[in-house]
């Protein structure tokens, strides 16, 4: 499962590299039944990573059944009337294949890794689950254990989770993004069969899917596997439709601690409210994912520079910014204190530091620099055919297009310092903001 | 890897041995298809030749290998590495010290002069030292409290105990702050040594201006000396339980048992016994019957740990407080199982079947590559190991399974720790 990044003694959180213009020849189609297919070819080596995008996520589970996108992923591997439990992991295994899946807020995810002969296997698998899943009832209780334990582990056993997640759920007043992708422990308790089933014939369609093939195949050669399996499936006739509300203009600086016995290391967080690659007007996603690396990209940015070398108040500090989502998202700053330095004192010089973005980060070096390494992410990228996949599947899974990719390092490098300076003023003011202690309470 | 290789070739990638004309040697593969190189390395000697009293020297040596070296202090260095997009970093365990290098081909050579002044210049400045050390500090509070951490911590002091491998290779709180800079100028001496290393280059650069590279890099490093010897361990404690009480709702359980080094002739079958009691894919036994079937836990598990000393077979799981003497009682049940009956004939064929046709997915990406390699390279299994290893695979029998398991689970006692508060037990 796919949870929000940890951004503790990390400085390189969540921000995701992309291929630019020059990278691999990616190509891309529609079946007569509207499932969207893409092609990456790599032939490096002869094996294929094959992945089914559904274009829908936690953020459309519907009301007070919280955790069902992620529920019915893990019920995918139950069985249909053709194959049962448990045949098509038997399947991929024997074949040498490795296989997932995972849920975001916007996009559920199957994926399987294989020898490129046996492309034509998994899509006539993942073509059957599409649409015949079966769910005995006795698979359910067992299933639904088996995520309450995962958000046991996740969530109720870490301090530092909770606080993400109600950081989350106060930084979005209204919109879904506040829920965890897993669901609430107590809604996740009734999910049920029916819940289930009415999700997925919602859902599951050739309309509403993205298959994406990367490795050592030919366009060709994919069309005519695809049409042969999935083509198949029938067309519902429309796309379903998400509803997703609109958070208001946001106004409250708030402030949430949890405090537990357990924690002997301090931290502070700070989210704001900000638009994503899909909602920004005026490319101001550009210029906050350059921001996220100027002022907290690793050792060399801003705030490190500012909290851990000069002033000595942290031992860690960063920032990083999901710019993949439908709907406003979140941009993140933490810092980790220093012995003795306490959060308040910490959120203090936080805000002073930021308060002095624009006169002392936006150095014209600082900016070659980050606009360096994103654009060099880009390029590392292209060595991994399933790092190639998820870019560009969870890109259309949201929305966006081919084009967008292949443009994103172009787009990057297009950044001025003046627009660095405008998204600083609009997005990261203390009204659009969740500031976040972690600390440890008496008992 | 090449665009060469047949679709059906044994090897999952054309390794070539490259020595330098200083005699450095390191296993090549040249492919031009992405401009990027990809480089690992690994010098024999870690966290278990930390000086008594003190572990964390090795792993706070590694983390300050990028903290100033030559001429740069640590935030110039940092800057010469990001105004590239170099990618360094270096890590510390039991038996090693390693690292990798990535680099775009057009800032090649400033990659590897960087990486010669990390390995052979390092300045271990005192605000570079303190600022790590509180780093490390911060990290082992943080996990303080986790139930994973300190399963793990307590079964290594159970399991290894009076051993160098019962240490925490982060250290302590007290060992990390009594560690001076002496300890780690000390011990960067004895392991940051030319005959300790391997090194596995993988990408667009041709085995002349490799081995130019490799001079330069590697040939200013000093001859190694002897280091001390760490004696062979037994995994002690077997058929003991212990539990670290911690108020959380969910135990994490781990357990371990004999194991069979990647060194040893008996490996590959009990690898393949591995796979089927509790490796990777959701067909282990273990996955069905504790995930599958019951829904006892999210992840379960287990894995063939090799180190230089010791070889052990361990296993991980982690279920609410309430179900932890289920779910001990079904892996043990399915141990006994195994122990008793073995593998069906179409069960061990399947297994033999995954590993050989997944072994080829560890090659599709660069750094993959090179880790592997150097791995094999430190393991001493030679250059054509991966070539026949499918073959070994295959020939695995019902009686070599039969043999690793008497030797593997054994009489069936295990060690167990418990972190959380189980009930029932």
């Amino acid at each position: 499962m796919d949870a929000a990044t940890k951004p503790f003694l990390r400085a390189d959180a969540a921000s995701q590299g992309r291929t630019e213009g020059g990278g691999p020849e990616v190509s891309s189609f529609t079946l007569d039944n509207g499932l969207d297919v893409v092609v990456i070819p790599d032939h490096r080596v002869p094996v294929v990573t094959h992945m089914i995008w559904y274009r829908n996520g936690s953020a459309d589970d519907p009301i007070g059944q919280s955790g069902i996108a992620h529920f019915l992923e893990h019920l995918m591997f139950k069985g249909t009337e053709k194959h049962p439990a448990g045949e098509f992991s038997k399947v991929v295994s024997g074949l040498g294949g490795q296989e997932n899946a995972f849920t975001s807020f916007d996009y559920t995810a199957y994926f399987q890794r294989v020898a490129r002969e046996h492309l034509e296997t998994m899509m006539a698998f993942e073509a059957d689950r599409m649409t015949n899943l079966l769910l005995e009832e006795s698979v359910i209780g067992p299933e639904r254990d088996v995520v309450l334990e995962e958000r046991r582990m996740r969530v109720e056993t870490d301090p530092s989770s909770q606080l993400s997640e109600a950081m989350a759920a106060a930084l979005f007043v209204h919109h879904p993004y506040g829920i965890p992708i897993i669901g609430w422990m107590h809604e996740i308790e009734t999910l049920n069969r029916d819940h289930a089933l009415d999700y997925y014939r919602r859902f599951y369609t050739p309309e509403n899917a993205i298959l994406v093939v990367a490795g050592d195949v030919t366009p060709d050669e994919v069309r005519r596997l695809a049409e042969d399996t999935y083509g198949r499936i029938e067309a519902r006739g429309e796309r379903p439709v998400r509803f997703r509300p609109r958070d208001p203009e946001p106004v409250a600086a708030r402030h949430i601690t949890v405090a537990d016995p357990k924690v002997e290391q301090p931290t502070l967080q700070r989210l704001y409210l900000v638009p994503s690659c899909c909602s920004a007007k005026n490319r101001d996603c550009y210029a906050l994912e350059l921001l996220a690396e100027v002022i907290g990209g690793g050792p060399t940015s801003y705030l490190y520079r500012k909290l851990v070398l000069e002033r000595g108040l942290a031992v860690n500090a960063g920032a990083w910014y999901m710019s993949s989502a439908m709907e406003e998202t979140r941009f993140c700053v933490y810092a980790v204190p220093a012995e003795g330095v306490s959060l308040e004192a910490l959120e203090v010089a936080v805000d002073e530091v930021l308060k002095n973005i624009s006169d002392e980060a936006l150095d014209f070096e600082a900016i070659e620099r980050a606009k360096t390494r994103l654009v060099a992410e880009t390029i590392y990228s292209t060595d991994s055919q399933s790092a190639l996949a998820r870019i560009y599947g969870s890109a259309l899974a949201i929305g966006e297009t081919i084009e967008d990719v292949k443009r994103w390092p172009s787009e990057i490098e297009a950044v001025l310092k003046d627009d660095l300076a405008s998204v600083t003023e609009r997005y990261l003011t203390l009204r659009r903001s969740v500031t976040g202690y972690l600390k440890k309470s008496a008992s | 890897m090449t665009a060469s290789v047949a679709a059906h070739s044994a090897s999952p990638t054309k390794v070539t041995t490259l020595a330098s004309p200083s005699g450095v040697e390191a296993w090549h593969v040249e492919s031009d298809v992405v401009p990027l190189i990809a480089v690992a390395f690994t010098f024999e000697g870690g966290s278990a030749h930390d000086p008594e009293g003190k572990p964390g020297v090795a792993q706070m040596l590694a983390r300050l290998l990028d903290e100033g070296a030559g001429d740069f202090d640590s935030d110039t260095f940092q800057e010469h590495l990001a105004a590239r997009a170099i990618e360094l970093s270096f890590n510390a365990g039991n038996d090693a010290i390693g690292g990798s290098l990535k680099t775009l081909v057009k800032h090649a050579d400033e990659a590897f002069d960087l990486l010669r002044l990390a390995l052979v210049e390092p300045r271990f400045d005192q605000d570079a030292i303190e600022r790590v050390r509180a780093q490390t500090i911060a990290g082992l509070r943080y996990q303080q409290n986790d139930p994973g951490v300190m399963a793990t911590r307590r079964f290594f002091e159970e399991g290894f105990a009076g051993h160098p491998y019962s240490r925490s290779t982060s250290g302590t709180l007290e060992s990390v702050a009594s560690i001076t800079r002496d300890d780690l100028v000390a011990m960067h001496r004895a392991i940051i040594t030319r005959g300790r290393i391997k090194i596995a280059v993988v990408g667009a650069i041709n085995a002349e201006r490799l081995s130019a590279q490799l001079d330069k890099v590697f040939g200013a490093l000093p001859e190694a000396k002897p280091l001390t010897i760490i004696e062979p361990a037994v995994l002690g404690n077997l058929g003991s339980r212990f539990v670290v009480d911690l108020d959380v709702p969910q135990s994490v359980i781990r357990f371990g048992m004999q194991g069979i080094a990647w060194r040893d002739p008996s490996f590959i079958p009990a690898y393949v016994l591995n796979h089927i009691l509790g490796g990777g894919a959701f067909t282990s036994r273990l996955f069905q019957e504790v995930r599958e079937k019951r829904g006892l836990a999210y992840s379960v598990g287990t894995s063939l740990v090799s180190y230089r000393s010791a070889a052990m077979t361990w296993g991980y799981t982690a279920t609410k407080n309430e179900r932890v003497g289920e779910a001990l009682q079904v892996i043990a049940d399915e141990m006994a199982r195994l122990r008793q009956d073995g593998p069906s004939d179409e069960e061990l064929q399947k297994a033999k079947d995954y590993l050989i046709g997944s072994y080829a997915l560890g090659f599709d990406t660069s750094t993959k590559i090179a880790h592997t390699l150097v791995q094999i390279a430190f393991e001493g299994l030679g250059v054509d190991y991966i070539g026949h290893r499918n073959g070994l695979v295959g020939a695995v029998t019902q009686a070599d399974i039969r043999a690793a398991a008497d030797r593997v689970l054994g009489d069936g006692r295990m060690l167990t720790v418990i972190a959380g508060r189980p009930t029932g037990l």
